[in-house]
């Protein structure tokens, strides 16, 4: 730049300007490949996804006739999509609290011990980056009815407290995944003793973040511990939170893997009442060859993280104002 | 003023530590007690399969805890009646070949979008963001058309194609390069380093961490993925090692000393190189979680 002569003022521009074109081209001969890969493998399969849900399905394009909003329709009145809904919302409004609440407590203990707390760390975050598949198949044999280890303490248990001549305190053997009633309680647990690890870490380094001495101030103006937690921890911790839960919401609407692996023989069931989106999406598209329904389904999926998102990004940018 | 200011703190901080001294001990024990109690929580699943699979197909069912003697049988079984070994390569080859990829496009993306001038930069930025809200059960079923016509399926490129180049992860490799002082480059350009190069050997050593970030990512998201494979790979010897023992597991029904061999050998190897780059991959959660 200082080597360039000043005599001239429209030779160093000229210079520049080459200089810059030379850049963009560069920069489209790099983003070439890219480019092309999100055009077909991410742009046009999410269009091509809504157009497939307006029509009926064939696999020669040329005999797929149009039928409108009609599939959008059969979704208002579909008790299968309904109750996957259903479901698929209550593993969120499950799972996101919980792993939250024992995520931040858990990250908070940890905080309070010195030696030891990498270990830990290590250690609620391990079945994190466990194959989902195989825990599944795991917890599945845990929560067996007739051989599982749940069942086999439940019932040690109920020997112990009738040999102690107090057999009020008996639990009886539960059903878990055959109950319709508690299956989808037992998956979301598995799914929060999974994701659980990922809230410790990221909380933990959130909590690393708040300055000590904001603690150390509040603390001789008096402020008790629950002050502290309410007034310092959560309001600095509080991009963090939301994070947290934007991930943990959209892997819940997205549940997959375990639903499909935990109750095998009748995946999403018993009674249909673990069933997932996602999961009535794979049916309904790869057992059913019903493609242009199926597609219509993960219209309204994407619709519903779409506001997610968009919730999520005015709630961060009000904080940015402040 | 400045000296009383200190002094002030120093005396603060006498004041503060013997109380948090005595108080640090009860709360302690408290919490090294609650810790542990949820570790062993964390822990059972793993602890339990792999007593299960170490079981024989009578043991596994009685209440047992121990096994009274430990048998590889079920590991035998389950490598002899499955293509297990294939699985495991065919997922060692999706995982690898895809992580190469995601490093050089993200890395080689992200870099053009944080350090180079050119028309449309924003336009492509938002274009790229915008698929992450997209999720990929929107996509598979295109996907699967896509890979039909064009005779993907059950094929290694149909297994990778859809994970070659993250949003994500331009996301992320785009913050690193953001950081980066812009001088560094227009002074490579001046000393004639080639657009490549600057990339290649100025850019590239100086965002290491979010390298390996991406990179572990990458590995172990491959590694598990399940729904895609599932709908790809068809015959069995193209499965992943997730597909390969959901549908052997399957198949297996109640033989739960086989179906918890199965799991073990596909949770171990993951254990293990956790184990081995546990630091790296929690300071990559951290890394991702609050730059992404």
């Amino acid at each position: 730049m200082i080597d360039v002569p000043t005599r001239d003022p429209r030779a160093p521009r000229r210079a520049r300007l080459s200089l810059a074109r030379r850049e963009a081209v560069w920069a489209y001969v790099f983003l070439l490949v890219p480019l092309v890969f999100f055009a077909t493998i991410r742009f046009y399969p999410a269009i091509q996804s809504f157009r497939l849900s307006l029509f009926t399905w064939h696999v020669d394009p040329a005999r797929r006739d149009f039928i409108g909003a009609a599939y959008y329709q059969e979704l208002l009145t579909n008790p299968v999509f309904h109750q996957a809904l259903k479901n698929t919302l209550l593993y969120a409004a499950i799972t996101v609290p919980a792993s939250i609440a024992l995520g931040l407590g858990i990250a908070i203990l940890l905080q309070a011990i010195i030696a030891g707390r990498g270990w830990y760390r290590a250690i609620y975050f391990a079945p994190y980056i466990t194959p989902a598949v195989a825990i599944a198949w795991v917890w599945g044999w845990m929560y067996n009815v007739n051989f599982g280890i749940f069942n086999q303490i439940l019932i040690a248990w109920w020997d112990f407290v009738e040999r102690i001549g107090m057999p009020w305190l008996a639990i009886s053997p539960q059903r878990f995944l055959r109950d319709p009633e508690v299956a989808l309680i037992a998956v979301a647990v598995v799914i929060i003793w999974q994701q659980l690890g990922f809230q410790v870490v990221i909380f933990l380094a959130g909590l690393q973040g708040i300055p000590r001495v904001y603690y150390e101030a509040a603390r001789i103006d008096g402020a008790n511990p629950w002050q502290l937690f309410r007034h310092i921890t959560i309001p600095l911790l509080n991009p963090v939170l939301v994070f947290a839960i934007v991930i943990t919401t959209i892997n819940a609407l997205q549940l997959f893997d375990q639903i499909v692996n935990i109750n095998f023989t009748d995946q999403g069931g018993p009674l249909r009442r673990t069933l997932s989106i996602a999961l009535y999406m794979f049916q309904e598209a790869f057992g059913r060859a019903r493609m242009g329904y199926a597609a219509a389904v993960t219209v309204v999926l994407f619709l519903i993280i779409l506001a997610i998102t968009l919730i999520q990004l005015r709630i961060t940018q009000r904080k940015v104002e402040y | 003023m400045l000296g009383q200011g200190t002094e002030l703190r120093r005396g603060l901080r006498d004041s503060v530590r013997p109380t948090r001294g005595r108080r640090l001990n009860g709360w302690t024990v408290l919490a090294y007690a609650l810790l542990t109690a949820g570790a062993a929580v964390m822990v059972f699943p793993f602890v339990w399969m792999l007593l299960s699979s170490f079981k024989d197909a009578r043991e596994v069912l009685s209440p047992a805890i121990w096994p009274r003697e430990f048998t590889l049988v079920n590991y035998i079984e389950v490598l002899t009646r499955t293509a297990f070994p294939r699985w495991f390569l065919n997922s060692l080859i999706v995982a690898v070949l895809s992580t190469a990829s995601v490093l050089f496009f993200c890395a080689l993306v992200g870099y053009v979008l944080a350090t180079m001038r050119f028309p449309g930069k924003q336009f492509i930025f938002i274009a790229i963001l915008s698929t992450l809200m997209v999720p990929t059960e929107m996509l598979v079923i295109p996907w699967f058309v896509m890979s039909a016509q064009f005779g993907w399926v059950d094929t290694y490129w149909g297994l990778l194609f859809p994970g070659l180049i993250p949003g994500f992860g331009v996301f992320l490799m785009r913050q690193f390069f953001f950081s980066l002082p812009r001088d560094l480059f227009d002074a490579g350009r001046i000393d004639g380093v080639s657009e490549f190069g600057l990339f290649l050997r100025i850019g590239l050593p100086l965002v290491g961490p979010g390298l390996a970030a991406l990179g572990i990512f990458a590995f172990i998201g491959n590694w598990n993925a399940f729904l895609w494979p599932l709908i790809v790979a068809q015959s069995a010897h193209m499965r992943t090692v997730p597909v390969g023992i959901s549908l052997f597991s399957g198949e297996a029904g109640s033989a739960w000393h086989l179906i918890m061999a199965t799991s073990s050998m596909a949770i171990l190897p993951v254990l293990i190189v956790f184990a081995i780059f546990q630091r790296q991959i929690i300071e990559g959660v951290v890394l991702t979680g609050v730059k992404g």
